[in-house]
């Protein structure tokens, strides 16, 4: 019996939250919509997101071009398929591979971020203070954010895709000796609209979820200083779960309107 | 005391104030009236529900049932835009101070200034109107620290400041001389008097800090159990032979 109560009372929190997630959503983009905008706050935010994740989204996307043409290299190599490595290499990361881990790369780095920062401004009441003072907090602090990710998540997924793009490429220079404009040629030889227009759509939604759910969790903090470190780390938890729906919803959709 | 009641209008009208939790009952029919130019002092134990009470006058909690009426306008009939605009003619000077910690002493002053073009026009210079409020509350000098530069007590004379820059005809006082030094404490209750004679506001100072409320009290409520147990001069209380309110003084 105590099993199927904790069941159930798991299963009630977690539609409470969803309800409440929901809920917050629709306050955004009812606040979105109304004057003043917090133009300059929104543009800090875009900076501050894009500069600190810039790094981290490279170095990450080098990597990954640079191991996925070690790893498969060999085995295309068995069926004298090497010469698809930049055709494979450029659809893999541009459709899937660049979106999705760029986007858990920024849901680690930009959701907890956003979770932990106005979690501690609710428990230290400064929130609470922008609302006395006659400022709307959820104008100036949750839409500004929500909206600079939403619009910086697709420029670092580019960011991220060229990186990797061109970390394969130097595999490829070092063991196979080709050029940069025979490597980027056959890239883009193969590449379609129908690869790249999903993958940026999609990459918006994915930058729309990590600042929604980093400023729900933030917003809504409780429990005083434990909270915010809950904040924190339940933002990358639900984002990075609420990625791979958005993901299989996308693939889905991708898959009947261009009947891959 | 009688004379400021009889001849001023209340500013503040609270009225069968309540506000529970769960099963917990918080505020009990609780009643207020501030006049204008006072200096009232709630006090009550902690969980008295003093703060919930402050923050439903200020519209941060939803009371079950009452009446809020601030300047004349009750506060449960304005819309959003209206409420923030009444806002503007409070004052709310908090606990832990609330200082913005991503911004420098100036830019928490500056913050409400730039956001209030209805009261205040559009200022491009804001430097004179921040000095001036820096210097009431004697922290010219840190107007580009940052607030993990001050010390607890320097931290509440700049959310003083902050919230004198508005020029709020009301101020509230949530525990003020909470978590500070007594020297540093008896500075800013001897600043918040100084504030209240130069600026002729009216304030509702929550605490249970004795010596505060015989400072600055020009009346007195103790809140026991979410509701008015007993109201009076600093004096008139404290001569009360009862059991609860004497637990206060002592």
């Amino acid at each position: 019996m105590k099993v199927i109560d904790k069941i159930l009372q798991t299963s009630k929190k977690f539609l409470e939250e969803t309800g409440e997630l929901a809920y917050f959503s629709a306050r955004f983009f009812k606040e979105a919509t109304k004057r003043p905008f917090e133009f300059k706050e929104f543009l800090r935010q875009c900076y501050n997101m894009g500069n600190s994740s810039l790094l981290l989204v490279g170095v990450t996307g080098f990597i990954i071009g640079l191991v996925f043409t070690l790893q498969s290299r060999p085995t295309l190599q068995e069926f004298g398929a090497v010469s698809w490595i930049p055709s494979m290499v450029g659809i893999s990361i541009i459709r899937e591979i660049g979106p999705i881990i760029t986007a858990l790369i920024c849901a680690g780095r930009i959701g907890s971020g956003i979770g932990a920062e106005l979690g501690s401004m609710r428990v230290t009441e400064q929130i609470d203070a922008m609302e006395v003072s006659g400022t709307n907090p959820f104008k100036y602090l949750v839409v500004t954010r929500i909206m600079a990710t939403t619009l910086m998540l697709p420029i670092l997924v580019f960011f991220g895709d060229a990186i990797a793009i061109y970390g394969s490429f130097l595999v490829e220079n070092i063991k196979g000796d080709v050029s940069i404009l025979l490597y980027f040629n056959e890239v883009f030889k193969h590449l379609e609209f129908g690869d790249i227009i999903p993958a940026t759509i999609k990459s918006f939604f994915f930058g729309f979820a990590i600042g929604l759910v980093g400023c729900f969790k933030g917003f809504t903090c409780k429990k005083g200083t434990a909270g915010v470190g809950i904040a924190a780390n339940s933002a990358v938890v639900y984002t990075s779960m609420l990625l791979f729906i958005i993901d299989f919803i996308a693939v889905f959709l991708t898959d009947i309107f261009y009947d891959l | 005391m009688k004379e400021i009641r009889e001849n001023r209008k209340p500013v503040v009208e609270i009225t069968n104030l309540y506000k529970s939790y769960g099963g917990n009952k918080v505020l009990d029919a609780f009643n207020l009236k501030l006049y204008e130019g006072e200096n009232l002092v709630v006090m009550g134990k902690s969980g008295s529900g003093k703060s919930v009470m402050i923050k439903c006058l200020i519209g941060l909690e939803e009371p079950d049932s009452g009446s809020i009426s601030i300047m004349g306008q009750a506060i449960k009939t304005l819309s959003r835009e209206e409420l923030d605009e009444l806002r503007t003619e409070i004052g709310f000077l908090f606990q832990g101070s609330a200082l913005y910690d991503s911004m420098s002493v100036r830019e928490n002053l500056e913050f409400p200034l730039r956001r209030h073009t209805k009261k205040f026009g559009v200022i491009k210079d804001t430097t004179p109107l921040v000095m001036e409020a820096l210097q009431n509350v004697g922290l010219a000098h840190a107007i580009d620290l940052m607030p993990n530069e001050l010390s607890g007590g320097m931290k509440r004379r700049v959310a003083l400041a902050r919230t004198l820059i508005l020029q709020p005809k009301i101020i509230l006082y949530d525990e003020p001389t909470t978590g500070l030094d007594p020297i540093t404490a008896k500075e800013i209750i001897l600043l918040m008097k100084n504030i209240q004679q130069q600026y002729k506001t009216s304030s509702i100072i929550i605490t249970h800090d004795v010596d505060c409320a015989r400072v600055i009290s020009n009346r007195m409520i103790l809140l026991v159990e979410g509701t008015n147990y007993a109201e009076g001069t600093f004096d008139e209380l404290k001569a009360l032979k009862d059991e609860k309110v004497q637990a206060f003084f002592k």
